[in-house]
């Protein structure tokens, strides 16, 4: 049965775009059939961080006012298997969706994909409600830090109550809780809210904790999700948390600040 | 026209179209006649507002009116405007005489009907208005983007021959029983001009003619013509020339580094456009069914 993950964060910038890019490609290496959707209309991302941005012509707004068909405006990724994007109008703003446009697509993508990941953009309004009205998960992107962490806790309680499944008073959507940009070093220095506090306020499960890593801008400026690129922390950070997800018991890594001393961090890589 | 909209719209409605007319192209004696004539006759385009009516006996029709007006009185003083009553339900009464008159106390004045009934004809006849024959396409015309959710791909076919059903545009809808005191001339085409760059997001759409930006045009940013599009800087956006199937529309651009590049609905994205030819000036244009992208002469030497 397909699954429906919305990746989400009510704030901006806080790495939902990367986060998305980095868990679909995680799960197609995994032999999941996976769609990676984008649903900021008019602030189109996700094709660049995927690299596609050459090879779109239709989008999710063509496919929802019937102008293409579905197969026209899938990308294929030409790295990886069963990975696919389905890019957002650069053009349209948010009302170009619809409930029932959104819904309608997302049945007929059930059908060929094993998970269709949503990735939602910023905010509380009506991109971010179609985002994830229609959710079976939610991944909640939290940066360690007060403002972050307050507009996660108002996602989560739009998601409790505006989801498909609230309304519907089905089983709750289930919530996963990923920090990005943790920078050990900085919470050690106590510049930064420590996992345990962003855990204790928002209160989910946690998914992953993903370094802050100068790995990710560059994917970003290269079009290569950063969970590829298996020698940095953070597509390291990625993989496990797909791991997690699909019901694996990783633990946690790169929380502790590394250490500074050469052979102390020679000992550490091949312990 | 731009998809952000703008209050005070005009549309091109050829008033005269008499070029040609006078006297046959065969009789030169005519012609000569004609060359000392002690005045000229030529045809000219002009920008008219067009008042659709729909529902004239709104009472809040002639004050809803005057408020537009009173935006910019200067520009409404004395202004003649033309009338188009197809969307007046079957049957319901217009009284043109009345209507007119009361146009004229707000400053507008009628000086044609578009189309029309031949009622209604009859009556604009007898107020010494013009009959304009409905230009092709009237209402796509107007304002093609707002609110109607049609989109520019309509337009798109693609090359494979996958292009969905409604690819090209769909026919113009059936013609108001047009007087055409005199036969049809090919439509008169005017340029829209953007003297600005273009940026991510922004869309613009030439109705009916060619599209000249002067400037640069972002990536996201897209252009659409029902004739060709003139790029003075450099296109990094989608440019779509020939959206109602024009096959004879060009694209030109100083550098050419699109994301797509269409004409009368065949494309190429970005990924299939050679290195040879990015970043430098070019013209794409049709020939026998395929999309060919050439640099301009001056760039080859």
């Amino acid at each position: 049965m397909a699954k429906i993950i919305t990746m989400t964060s009510g704030k901006g910038g806080v790495g939902k775009t990367t986060s998305s890019a980095a868990f679909g490609t995680g799960l197609a290496l995994r032999g999941f059939k996976t769609c990676i959707i984008d649903f900021d209309v008019g602030l189109r991302n996700l094709d660049l961080i995927m690299g596609c941005e050459r090879r779109v012509v239709f989008d999710f707004i063509n496919v929802i006012n019937g102008e293409a068909r579905l197969s026209q405006a899938l990308i294929k990724d030409k790295r990886v298997e069963n990975l696919y994007i389905l890019p957002t109008s650069q053009t349209r703003d948010k009302d170009a969706l619809t409930q029932e446009g959104v819904g309608k697509i997302l049945d007929e993508l059930k059908k060929e994909f094993d998970y269709i990941l949503c990735d939602s953009p910023a905010g509380i309004e009506k991109g971010a409600l179609m985002a994830l009205y229609w959710a079976d998960h939610a991944i909640i992107v939290t940066n360690p830090e007060v403002s972050s962490v307050r507009d996660s806790d108002r996602i989560l309680g739009v998601i409790q109550a505006k989801s498909r499944r609230a309304e519907q008073g089905l089983e709750p959507v289930k919530e996963h809780l990923l920090v990005t940009r943790y920078d050990p070093d900085r919470v050690e220095k106590g510049e930064m809210l420590k996992v345990e506090d962003v855990l204790e306020i928002l209160a989910i499960p946690l998914l992953g904790i993903i370094p802050e890593s100068p790995a990710v801008l560059k994917a970003s400026n290269v079009g290569m999700p950063v969970v590829l690129d298996d020698k940095s922390n953070a597509g390291l950070a990625y993989a496990d948390a797909v791991g997690r997800f699909l019901g694996e018991t990783i633990e946690h890594r790169f929380i502790k600040p590394e250490k500074k001393g050469f052979l102390d961090r020679l000992l550490r890589r091949t312990a | 026209m731009n998809a952000d909209g703008d209050g005070r719209r005009g549309r091109a409605v050829p008033l005269c179209r008499m070029r040609g007319q006078v006297g046959s192209d065969t009789d030169m004696s005519n012609q000569v006649a004609f060359r000392d004539a002690p005045f000229q006759l030529r045809g000219s385009t002009f920008t008219m507002m067009v008042l659709k009516v729909s529902d004239p006996h709104n009472p809040n029709f002639f004050p809803v009116l005057s408020g537009k007006i009173a935006q910019a009185p200067n520009f409404f003083r004395n202004a003649g405007v033309v009338l188009d009553l197809d969307d007046l339900p079957a049957g319901m009464p217009f009284d043109m005489d009345a209507f007119c008159k009361l146009l004229k106390n707000l400053g507008l004045m009628a000086v044609g009907l578009l189309g029309g009934t031949k009622q209604q004809q009859d009556a604009a006849l007898a107020r010494g208005m013009a009959l304009i024959a409905a230009p092709r396409g009237k209402v796509e015309l107007f304002d093609p983007l707002a609110g109607t959710g049609r989109s520019p791909a309509q337009g798109l076919a693609n090359v494979q021959g996958q292009g969905q059903p409604q690819a090209q545009a769909a026919p113009n809808p059936a013609p108001a029983p047009a007087p055409a005191p005199m036969p049809e001339p090919a439509p008169q085409r005017s340029a829209m001009v953007i003297a600005e760059n273009v940026r991510s997001g922004r869309q613009i759409y030439a109705p009916g003619g060619d599209l000249v930006v002067i400037g640069s045009v972002s990536p996201g940013a897209e252009l659409l013509a029902d004739g060709s599009i003139h790029v003075y800087g450099a296109l990094r956006g989608r440019a779509l020339a020939g959206v109602s199937g024009d096959q004879g529309a060009r694209i030109f651009c100083q550098s050419l580094d699109a994301e797509l590049v269409s004409i009368a609905g065949l494309y190429r994205v970005s990924e299939d456009i050679g290195k040879d030819i990015r970043r430098r000036q070019v013209q794409i244009y049709l020939n026998n069914g395929y999309l060919h992208i050439d640099p301009l002469a001056t760039n080859v030497a």
